[in-house]
Order: structure tokens, then C-alpha cells, then sequence
């Protein structure tokens, strides 16, 4: 390493000290922007820094820089433009966009390094390492296993897990070819055994997504987030930079942990997971049906006149609440509440939403205050001491069956919501959850079911409230 | 094993303890924006993409680095500027409506400065 190539690669560590500072800062809300801006400044110096590395070298060419330059104001101008305009409720989305890209330009790296070693006299032979064929094998699967992914959460591809005859089979054996193709670079240079790999882990990612159902996605798109990180940090091996490397570990960590966070909020492991198949997708269609006669139905009124004389009300947002766009409703309802001394809270599961931490970002939009997110250990203690537990949207995350053995959600940690004094559950029909599961919470004789639309039915409570008030 | 390689490979070893660590503490409730932030962190593979620049020099190697360039540049750029959208939305109290007019009577703040200007004129 030259001189000036160390202190170049002294930035890196700089850069690399700021990521994990930033993240560091991401531990409260109060912090958290600061954090962001913190790994934003690593990120520029790394970026001038490799610049100042380029123009040193002398060796881009001027159709080099016409290109990178091209492909970097494209590629700024589209992420700004998705970041600006982007639903929260399609962050999930975005974030499965952002992985497929991060994967997709790993795996080009270490495509570019072999295709240019390969053309050098000394030959590709003895470069090629296993972090470039990792590099490439992990990048393809996650560049196309995010679009995928994507494609589900944004419902250009059926939410419901997707299963054909053999499937299986076929992700054995494109897990072979891959396998395959990779052992064979080490022996023989050979470019279309490259693209054998490249193509071979492309379709694997396909493969391994499309099994997987709607409500499963919290996982995927975490999964998916950690396989980033490890190409990007793969990527840092093929090239030798430890900006890379420790970027790419921080963001490996960030996922797996997020990744088991969520597999076992839904008590289920990773590998039934990505075996696939589980549960009815996130169709929200009303499922019709007779009302059964066990089952208590209420009006706006009284369901108004029971939020309005308590003096404890736990809200708890599910899905649905998001699918129907309520939760400025929701948060208008709340603050009514508020004002005539009301304690009101949400009670967050952890898989609420389509992506770790989801409702808490609806929320935080629909101006709630973030003290008043409470997290599922912290809030169910509360809910004995609540005098109306109101359900919007949620379904298996407040069934009580997960209690007991012997069921599809036995052992799934759920909100306490059969705690409270009574519960409110706002829901179209009584269409079952992802489980596919009867909710025993609603046969409960404490419960009252308030069949509309969550969006209507939190503009008729409010209404109501303000007319008993008044 | 080389030198280099003991080096990389212990630095990824540490950063992986050092992430496992420092991500454990983020609470469920940021967990989207941390997501997004660390999406915006593995955009740090532009680095890569950018150096594709210094040896390439024929067709291939220009699409490579452009496809790589464009990928890499959208990952950072609208991650950073998301996670600070959503971030700015996390906040302790609920904000109090203000209406326009305010900013436009009380001093405070640039436009109400460039409306007072713009009325005396």
C-alpha cells in the first residue's frame, strides 16, 4: 500500500468510525436525526475521498468519468424523487427497492473484478477468492428476491404465498447449478461460468420469495436487508476497503437481529418461514358470512360513550388500520380523547405493519406523539388497568388461542387485550386473520364488535364523541 | 492467508460484534428508520462502483460501472433523504396547528422577515 493509498484508506476508517456513531445515535427518537446526519457526513467524505483516489490514479478515462457520472446524477435524481414522494405506507416497498439495488451493485462489483482480472495476462485464476463468488452469489439472490418482494408489498404480485408443483425441486436444483458454477470458477477461468452463476442465484431469488405470504414479509424484507449487507461487505473483500467491510458487517448485524426480532414475534422459525406456504396473504377483501349469534354487534353511539367515560383507553393498531388508511383518524379520535383528560396509548406489536417498526412510522405521521407508542412488554401489564382496549385492524395479534397448544398461533406472543375492562373491536367483517384462525377475543362477552371500515368508523366515533360532549 | 486478508477479515469480525452490540439497543419503535438508515449506509457501495471507473476501459466495463453507478447512487441518496423524512415525523409532543398568518405577523423566522420586507417596500 502506497502512502497515499493508507491515508486514503485512513478516511475509510473515519467514515467507518461515523457509521457506527450514527447508528449508535439511532438507540432514541430524541437523537436519532442526528444519527442520520452523522452517517450522512461519513458517507460524503468516503465519496470525496474516492474521488481524490481516482483523479490521483490518473487512470479513468474520460468515456470512465462521462459514465459514472451519467449513472450517479440518474441514479441521485430517482432515489430523491421515490424518497420525496414515497407513502409511508409504502416504505416497505421502498426499503425491499433499496436492498434489491445495494445487492445488485455488490454483485456488479465483484462481476467487474472478475471479468477484469480475467482479461489481464496474469489470468483470473488466482484472484478468485470466495468473497467474490459469495459477493456475486448473495447480490444476485438479493437483487432479485427484493424485486420480488417489492412486487408483493406493492401488489403487482399476488400477496398470497405462491406454490406450484415442484417448486421445491426446481430451488434445489437452481441451489445446485449455483453451488455448482461457483466451485467450478476456482478450477477453470470461464466467463459463462460466471453468468451460469450470476443467472442460476437470480432465479433462486425469485424462487425463494414468491412461496412466501404477505404477512410474512416483516421477515423477508429483514432477511433481505441483512444478505445487503453481507454482499456490500463481501464486495469490500473483492476490493479491499474497510469502509465496505465494516458497512456492510453494521448493516448484516442490523438485519439478522431485526430478522429474528421478527420470526419470533410471530413465533414461527426462519426456515418454515422461507419454506413458504403459511397463511392467506394480506388480501383485505371482507369475507362475507352470517354474524354468529355468540357475537356482540355496537353502534357509533355506544361504542362513543364508552371511550368518552373511561379513563384509560389502550389503542390497538393493526394492518387493517393501514390498509385502510385510518391512522390520521385514529390520531384525531385520540386527541379528542386527550382533551377531556383521557390516557390514551397505543399498543405496538411487533409485526404490526408490513416491516419492523411499520405502525410506529404511520403513527409518528398521523402527528402521535412518540411516548404514547408503547411496545408489546411494556403496554401489556397496562391493559388490566385499561376500562376499553379498542382493536382496529388487528387480528392474531390479540387472539387469545395463542395461549393455548395445538393451533396455528399457539405460543405467538399477543397483546393482553382480553385484560382490559372491555374491548372495542373495529373490524369490516368477521373474516378470519393471516392465520386463517377464528378470533376467540370476539366471543368474549366483554367484547363488542363494531363492524365498518376502519377509516369510516374512526370519523363516526369522533363524531360521536364531540356530540356527547358537547 | 495473507496479511491483508487477516487484517479484512478481523475488521469484519469486530464490526459485525461492534453492529450486534450497537444495534441491540435501538428501540422497536425506530426500527423502520433504522432499516432505512442502514439502507442508506450499504449505499456505501458506490465506492466500489466508483472504482470500477479506474481500470475500466471497454464496453463491458462502462456498463458495468454505469448499471453499477445508477444502482448505487439511488440506494444512498434516497435512503439518507428518507430516514430523515420519516425521523422528522417522530416527535414528543403532537406539534400545536400553525396557522400561516403567524409567521407572517410575529418576526420570527425568514419568511416572516421576507414578508415584512416585502409589505414596507
Amino acid at each position: 500500500m502506497s502512502g497515499f493509498e493508507g491515508y486514503i484508506q485512513l478516511v475509510y476508517v473515519l467514515t467507518a468510525a461515523l457509521f457506527v456513531v450514527g447508528l449508535h445515535l439511532m438507540n432514541s427518537p430524541a437523537t436519532a436525526r442526528r444519527g442520520n446526519q452523522v452517517a450522512l457526513t461519513g458517507m460524503v467524505i468516503a465519496l470525496i475521498a474516492t474521488l481524490v483516489l481516482m483523479i490521483h490514479e490518473g487512470t479513468v478515462t474520460a468515456t470512465g468519468w462521462a459514465v459514472l457520472i451519467a449513472g450517479s446524477l440518474i441514479g441521485s435524481a430517482i432515489g430523491l424523487y421515490t424518497a420525496r414522494t414515497v407513502q409511508m405506507t409504502a416504505m416497505p416497498q421502498l426499503v425491499s427497492a433499496f436492498n434489491s439495488v445495494g445487492g445488485g451493485a455488490a454483485a456488479l462489483v465483484a462481476i467487474y473484478g472478475y471479468y477484469d482480472a480475467e482479461s489481464r495476462v496474469g489470468g483470473v485464476l488466482g484472484t478468485t477468492t470466495v468473497f467474490t463468488v459469495l459477493d456475486v452469489l448473495i447480490g444476485s439472490v438479493t437483487f432479485s428476491g427484493s424485486i420480488i418482494a417489492a412486487g408483493k408489498l406493492q401488489g403487482f404480485i399476488p400477496g398470497q404465498p405462491l406454490l406450484f408443483k415442484g417448486g421445491r425441486l426446481l430451488n434445489m436444483a437452481l441451489a445446485v447449478v449455483a453451488v455448482g458454477a461457483a466451485a467450478f470458477l476456482f478450477s477453470t477461468a470461464s466467463l459463462p461460468g460466471l453468468l451460469v452463476l450470476v443467472l442460476a442465484a437470480l432465479a433462486f431469488g425469485v424462487m425463494m420469495v414468491l412461496p412466501i405470504g404477505g404477512a410474512d414479509m416483516p421477515v423477508v424484507i429483514s432477511l433481505l436487508n441483512a444478505f445487503t449487507g453481507t454482499a456490500v461487505a463481501m464486495a469490500g473483500f473483492v476490493i479491499g476497503n474497510w469502509a465496505l467491510i465494516v458497512a456492510g458487517a453494521l448493516v448484516g448485524a442490523s438485519g439478522s437481529i431485526l430478522t429474528k426480532l421478527m420470526a419470533d414475534a410471530m413465533n414461527r422459525s426462519l426456515a418454515n418461514i422461507i419454506v413458504g406456504g403459511f397463511g392467506t396473504g394480506d388480501s383485505t377483501a371482507a369475507i362475507g358470512g352470517p354474524v354468529d349469534a355468540h357475537v356482540r354487534s355496537i353502534a357509533a353511539d355506544d361504542a362513543a360513550i364508552q371511550l368518552a367515560y373511561a379513563s384509560k383507553v389502550i389503542i390497538v393498531p393493526g394492518y387493517g388500520l393501514a390498509a385502510a388508511q385510518a391512522q390520521h383518524g385514529v390520531a384525531e379520535l385520540a386527541k379528542l380523547l386527550e382533551d377531556r383528560g383521557i390516557e390514551v396509548s397505543y399498543a405496538i406489536h411487533p409485526v404490526a405493519g408490513r416491516m419492523p417498526g411499520h405502525m410506529n412510522v404511520l403513527l409518528a405521521e398521523a402527528n402521535v406523539p412518540y411516548p404514547l407508542l408503547k411496545e408489546m412488554d411494556e403496554i401489556n401489564p397496562e391493559f388490566a388497568r385499561a376500562d376499553v382496549a379498542l382493536v382496529i385492524g388487528a387480528n392474531d395479534v390479540t387472539n387469545p388461542a395463542a395461549r393455548r397448544p395445538g393451533n396455528e398461533i399457539s405460543g405467538m406472543p399477543i397483546l393482553d387485550v382480553d385484560q382490559a375492562k372491555s374491548v372495542i373491536v373495529v373490524k369490516r367483517s368477521m373474516g378470519h386473520g393471516y392465520a386463517g384462525l377464528d378470533n376467540e377475543l370476539y366471543y368474549n362477552p366483554k367484547t363488542s364488535m363494531y363492524f365498518a371500515d376502519a377509516k369510516k368508523a374512526m370519523a363516526e366515533l369522533t363524531a360521536a364523541v364531540k356530540t356527547l360532549v358537547a | 492467508m495473507s496479511t491483508a486478508l487477516l487484517t479484512d477479515l478481523t475488521i469484519f469480525i469486530l464490526a459485525l460484534l461492534v453492529g450486534i452490540e450497537v444495534i441491540g439497543k435501538v428501540p422497536a419503535t425506530l426500527h423502520t428508520p433504522l432499516m432505512s438508515a442502514t439502507n442508506a449506509i450499504h449505499g456505501i457501495v458506490l465506492v466500489g462502483a466508483l472504482l470500477i471507473g479506474v481500470t475500466a476501459h471497454t464496453v463491458v466495463g462502462y456498463i458495468l460501472a454505469f448499471v453499477a453507478a445508477v444502482f448505487a447512487s439511488a440506494n444512498v441518496v434516497g435512503g439518507y433523504v428518507v430516514t430523515g423524512r420519516m425521523l422528522k415525523m417522530f416527535r414528543r409532543k403532537a406539534p400545536e396547528p400553525q396557522p400561516e398568518l403567524e409567521s407572517a405577523n410575529g418576526h420570527k423566522g425568514l419568511r416572516g422577515i421576507l414578508t415584512k420586507a416585502g409589505k414596507t417596500q
